[in-house]
């Protein structure tokens, strides 16, 4: 362990002095008051239209019933909507408001809307030239003949990358607060929020259903897209590794991720696309309660395809980044 | 200390390495040796394989079957300590260019047991670099950043030095430089191997060359013998050419060669005029100056040329069809 600090060290310093943690931040510093100042623009809305929080929650349930009784709604849409009542009811049986405007509330539905496509996209911005980077500028000529053996380099990257994943995620949750909390207000950490709900076919189950203060809920997705995000950094650093140059690295992830959300959304009866690493990155909505992408589909199922990508991955990378020949 | 046995000696032995990428035998066969202390030449055309080889030395190819040793330790067995006994650049030197110099130094030195602050600014004044050293590797010329390689390859005190092609790219002076710092270093025991296309750069900075071509080490042996054995030109000038040729001629033991014949360098005769190429024992040349000045020739000059690269491999690969 005394040989791979230094090393790790190394590649830590090569992504801060590269500044790819600054673009996230900054894409970061520039997307959170965008939508802050939407979400702000519909809670103004909402404040002129009901001067009741319930009466709104109301309304939203009767669109969506009046919309399960047309012809023309395609049955995936009426099944997501039905359990989509079934649990606005419960918030309003209980008499808590699911959207009320604050820091934490908002932190919240920005990390769960950002688990498929935005947090891959900042992973992908460190982790998609981790070894390509060396090897489009040639530099892995020089790490590579220095007395250390190939894997303690690509196990160094790797750690390097764990550090600024984990740094992403809490980088972004503590922005979104300070941002959005500087419109909504630093409140509503202690907010109760539903958590629990089974969805079997089209009905909800609600009798694991309990409410968890609002700080322990946006840890528990903190935690969730880490493991996304992880997994994304690891697929990214093999993709690296296979490919020479970084932009096609980056295309060949995007692809892939772009490909899984749009899988998602058709929520397909191609039910094997459920194997699919990208089909189950959304691993907050488990959390909330929505109905996964594709029926049958639960959090351990996803963190288990999740975890079986990463090995594999991994496998992968160090197997051929031990093996290669550097041929320029 | 250790004993030093003729074993002890070589700091690096190639033994029957070859290597096959996608069914092609691009390395067939290369074997040499290494010694301590001398600066070792490695000669061949490009695409010859100098390249390849080289990377199969410090670990970026496995080769498909021979053994490579540095200091005793088999590169593929034991990298970490086969590696710890070289420095190298290998084609050109890379170093991270949003880095410093000496951020770059601190990088490579993190790699390597042993190597302190105080080695990092011994290494940066070996290569003369502290006034530039604290400045972004963006900002460096590319004769800096040779420097900055060698300054990287130094850092952990090898015993041999691995520069493929050092000279690409650098002006006169900067070629002038780089052959005392080499010869240096060799003085003070390293061994350096040298890799290059040119004949002349090699015969002026090495002690013993190899010589490969098509992926087949030719020749292995003193820069002298094999330069010999390939053979000088001498070209004579006369005030009256034609008259010069003819006494030339006369003799049995000079061999004058036909203008589409020879393999001097097209740079040597561009600046003379009527050159008459011949071949010949050098130790000739005076008795041959005065049988011309009695025969009321005047001889303008006359001049011994060694032989390209080229010619040592028409030299060589001949005679191995022959033999």
């Amino acid at each position: 362990m005394d040989r791979l600090l230094p090393l790790i060290q190394n590649e830590t310093l090569k992504i801060w002095k590269k500044k790819r943690f600054f673009v996230v931040l900054l894409v970061l510093l520039v997307l959170i008051p965008i939508f802050t100042y939407a979400q702000m623009k519909i809670a103004q809305t909402n404040n002129k239209n009901f001067k009741d929080w319930r009466n709104q929650l109301v309304q939203q349930i009767n669109e969506y019933q009046n919309m399960l009784s047309s012809d023309r709604i395609p049955e995936e849409w009426k099944r997501q909507r039905r359990i989509a009542v079934q649990q606005l009811q419960y918030y309003l049986d209980h008499n808590v408001n699911p959207n009320s405007p604050n820091g934490v509330t908002f932190t919240r539905s920005f990390m769960s809307n950002a688990v498929t496509l935005f947090y891959p996209l900042l992973v992908l911005a460190v982790a998609s030239d981790l070894v390509s980077g060396e090897r489009s500028t040639g530099t892995i000529k020089m790490l590579l003949t220095r007395p250390v053996r190939r894997w303690k380099i690509l196990f160094s990257k790797l750690v390097a990358l764990i550090f600024y994943v984990s740094l992403t995620v809490v980088a972004s949750a503590i922005l979104c607060y300070l941002i959005s909390g500087a419109v909504f207000g630093y409140g509503g950490w202690k907010m109760p929020v539903f958590t629990g709900f089974e969805i079997n076919g089209s009905t909800v189950e609600s009798t694991y259903v309990h409410a968890v203060p609002q700080w322990l809920f946006v840890l528990m997705e903190g935690g969730l897209i880490w493991v996304s995000s992880m997994t994304v950094a690891i697929l990214a650093l093999m993709v690296s590794v296979l490919v020479r140059s970084t932009a096609a690295s980056i295309v060949t992830m995007m692809a892939a991720i772009i490909a899984g959300t749009i899988l998602s959304s058709m929520s397909s009866s191609w039910e094997s696309a459920k194997y699919i690493f990208a089909v189950n990155l959304q691993l907050t909505d488990y959390l909330a309660g929505s109905p996964p992408p594709i029926q049958g589909m639960t959090l351990s199922f996803s963190l288990i395809i999740l975890a079986i990508w990463a090995a594999a991955g991994l496998f992968v990378s160090f197997r051929v980044f031990t093996k290669q020949d550097i041929m320029n | 200390m250790r004993m030093n046995t003729a074993a002890d000696d070589v700091v690096l032995s190639v033994q029957d390495v070859k290597k096959r990428i996608g069914g092609k035998m691009i390395i067939k066969n290369v074997t040499f040796d290494v010694r301590q202390g001398e600066i070792f030449g490695f000669l061949g055309p490009n695409g010859s394989g100098k390249t390849t080889t080289i990377r199969m030395l410090v670990d970026l190819i496995k080769p498909t079957s021979g053994v490579i040793r540095i200091c005793g330790h088999d590169v593929q067995r034991d990298p970490e300590q086969a590696l710890s006994y070289i420095g190298c650049i290998v084609e050109n030197p890379e170093v991270y260019s949003y880095m410093t110099g000496w951020e770059n130094l601190e990088h490579f030195a993190r790699m390597q047991r042993g190597i302190d602050e105080k080695r990092i600014a011994e290494v940066v004044e070996i290569v003369g670099m502290q006034q530039r050293i604290h400045d972004k590797v963006k900002t460096y010329s590319l004769g800096m950043r040779q420097r900055l390689g060698i300054a990287q390859a130094l850092l952990g005190r090898p015993r041999l030095l691995i520069l493929d092609e050092p000279t690409n790219g650098l002006d006169p002076k900067g070629i002038k430089e780089l052959r005392e710092f080499v010869r240096m270093l060799a003085d003070q025991g390293m061994s350096l191997f040298i890799s290059s296309h040119l004949l002349s750069e090699i015969q002026l900075m090495c002690d013993r060359v190899a010589i490969i071509s098509h992926g087949e080490v030719l020749a292995v042996g003193t820069v002298d013998e094999l330069v010999n054995q390939a053979g000088n030109y001498v070209l004579w000038q006369f005030n009256q050419p034609e008259a010069g040729k003819r006494l030339l001629a006369a003799e049995n033991d000079i061999k004058l060669i036909g203008h589409d014949e020879h393999h001097i360098d097209e740079s040597i005769l561009a600046g003379m005029t009527d050159p008459i190429i011949t071949t010949m024992n050098t130790e000739r040349i005076a008795a041959m100056v005065e049988k011309a000045v009695h025969a009321g020739i005047g001889v303008l000059s006359v001049q011994q040329v060694a032989p390209t690269l080229e010619e040592l491999f028409l030299q060589m690969t001949e005679g191995e069809s022959i033999g």
